[in-house]
């Protein structure tokens, strides 16, 4: 699953982006000429206060929603769209229920237009990578909160996207299960080699799995903060550089 | 590292005891009466109570004829054969009906949920035809279409039909947007969302549709017998009645219940095959 070609991979470009809705028929700015260079390969996690479009920048990646003003350019070619090259991981699994995990872990790449078949039997190595080979033939109606969630995880890792876009995927969970879940998409990410960005509130999430995290201002226009987590991994939650670098974002927030 | 010793799939059968063989099996048997007695007693009450009712002259036999009375005027006409020509027709008028509604609904259900200027369109007069009676209607079924099969089919049909459109656009339209979207983003057009997202998750609905539309093609079905028919399980309730053959014209009700009984079994069957993932209920 490692490219030859590591060069411009899943590299994303973000310049003078701006997004608006118009809440009661007057436009509200959500992204105000946004920056921003993510490198291929690495883990970007944003954060940033509630209405700060946080998912509203994932999406446009996504390509979920066109943006109103500036480039979105993904390898160099701008986004149109949904594509290929990418896969979103939402809050919610988002699983169809009358399929089995196999039969979900395999939706993305059949209606990518792979033959069943062999879009099983590569859907059966993540649903491995997940940890839920015993479950291949249950139906969502019989996977707890977490499990629904690797199973949404397989179903985006499927199709061997270059770009992993992920919205709070683990927000619904347990603290318990969150934890085992970071640590999940951390190894994943190792082993995927894929650029990951990542939409979280949760600042010891970001701080445990990002390269970098991305802080978007609440002031709309204001510039966005960049913090390099430059720490060894796989990493220590308790270790003191790492306790401080969460100090540091809660102080991003006027919180510490 | 990962979870599997926490998370537990939430289903799984329970371990069964090591009691010995036997004492096992008495214990399902018993268990087993108390389920059927449970769920049928309330029934088999009813019926022993009509039969004593009706032998000890607590109500008018004439009217109220004891169920062996019943049961062998069923038995005579049936295996006899005279009943045999009425169930016949009867399932002809009420399955036609009931195939043209499945024909026209579903179909047209499907596209009507999936548009919603064309479902906003017609959703006022579709509700005020659901709510006109079919039965009110059924003087100018006949005005148009004669006192023959025609307008007996055409009523049913209409009663039928609005059931089953109603649940197949609301199954439709409930499905959630976020699978929707989740499929579009993996690359899905509109005629693969709509095949593997929009129609199976309408089934449900539409199946809920389809057992109102049979349970109201037999209630149509009788109304019409009733009017201008000189066959059919409809005709044969209000000519023993005329006749005042009491206990045949028992055996007709009692054969219509049961057409009732067995469409709704065939159906939930159906669903249950097509909704294993949804634990379907009777």
């Amino acid at each position: 699953m490692t490219s030859t070609d590591t060069t411009r991979r899943g590299e994303v470009s973000i310049r003078d982006l701006s997004k608006s809705f118009a809440i009661n028929g007057r436009p509200l700015a959500v992204l105000k000429g946004l920056n921003l260079d993510i490198r291929s390969g690495e883990c970007l996690v944003i954060v940033g206060a509630s209405g700060s479009g946080k998912t509203t920048l994932l999406r446009v990646l996504a390509g979920l929603e066109a943006a109103d003003g500036g480039r979105v350019l993904i390898d160099g070619a701008p986004v149109q769209g949904v594509g290929t090259d990418r896969a979103v991981i939402f809050q919610e699994p988002r699983l169809l229920p009358w399929l089995t995990v196999l039969g979900n872990v395999a939706f993305g790449l059949e209606v990518r237009g792979e033959q069943r078949a062999r879009a099983e039997e590569r859907a059966r190595d993540y649903i491995g990578l997940v940890g839920l080979g015993e479950f291949a033939d249950a139906y969502p109606k019989q996977l707890s909160g977490g499990m629904a969630q690797r199973v949404g995880i397989a179903r985006a890792l499927t199709v061997q996207p270059e770009i992993l876009l992920l919205d709070e995927p683990l927000g619904a969970l347990d603290a318990m299960t969150k934890i085992t879940m970071q640590e999940e998409l951390a190894r994943i990410w190792s082993e995927e080699n894929v650029t990951m960005i990542m939409v979280t509130h949760d600042l010891e999430e970001a701080v445990y799995l990002a390269d970098r995290v991305l802080v978007l201002p609440k002031e709309k226009g204001a510039a966005a903060r960049l913090i390099d987590i430059d720490l060894p991994r796989p990493r220590d939650r308790s270790e003191p550089r790492f306790v401080r670098y969460r100090e540091e974002l809660l102080r991003e927030f006027g919180l510490h | 590292m990962s979870l599997q010793h926490i998370e537990q799939p939430s289903v799984l059968g329970a371990g069964i005891g090591d009691n010995s063989y036997g004492h096992e099996l008495v214990q399902r048997g018993s268990q087993a009466a108390a389920r059927f007695l449970s769920r049928y007693g309330a029934l088999l009450g009813f019926l022993a109570l009509w039969q004593v009712s009706s032998t000890r002259g607590w109500v008018n036999p004439a009217v109220i004829p004891p169920l062996d009375a019943i049961v062998v005027a069923l038995w005579t006409g049936v295996v006899g054969g005279a009943l045999l020509d009425d169930i016949a027709i009867s399932l002809q008028r009420s399955g036609t009906a009931f195939a043209a509604a499945v024909v026209v609904a579903i179909p047209l259900g499907l596209f009507m949920g999936q548009v919603r200027a064309v479902e906003r369109a017609f959703d006022p007069i579709l509700q005020v035809f659901r709510q006109t009676s079919a039965l009110a209607l059924y003087p100018i079924f006949i005005l148009l279409l004669g006192l023959g099969e025609a307008s007996k089919v055409f009523v049913i049909f209409w009663a039928t039909l609005f059931p089953l459109l109603l649940n197949t656009i609301g199954g439709v339209k409930e499905v959630d947007p976020k699978l929707i979207e989740m499929a579009r983003v993996y690359g899905a057009t509109r005629l693969t969302v709509f095949r593997r997202v929009v129609l199976p998750g309408a089934v449900p609905s539409i199946f809920v549709g389809l057992r109102l539309s049979a349970t109201t093609a037999l209630l149509l079905l009788i109304a019409s017998e009733m009017i201008g028919a000189n066959k059919g399980v409809g005709f044969q309730v209000m000519n023993a009645q005329y006749n005042f053959q009491i206990p045949l014209m028992f055996a007709a009700i009692v054969l219509l219940a049961g057409l009732g009984l067995l469409s709704n079994y065939a159906l939930v069957l159906l669903q249950r095959r097509l909704c294993r993932w949804s634990s379907a209920t009777a």
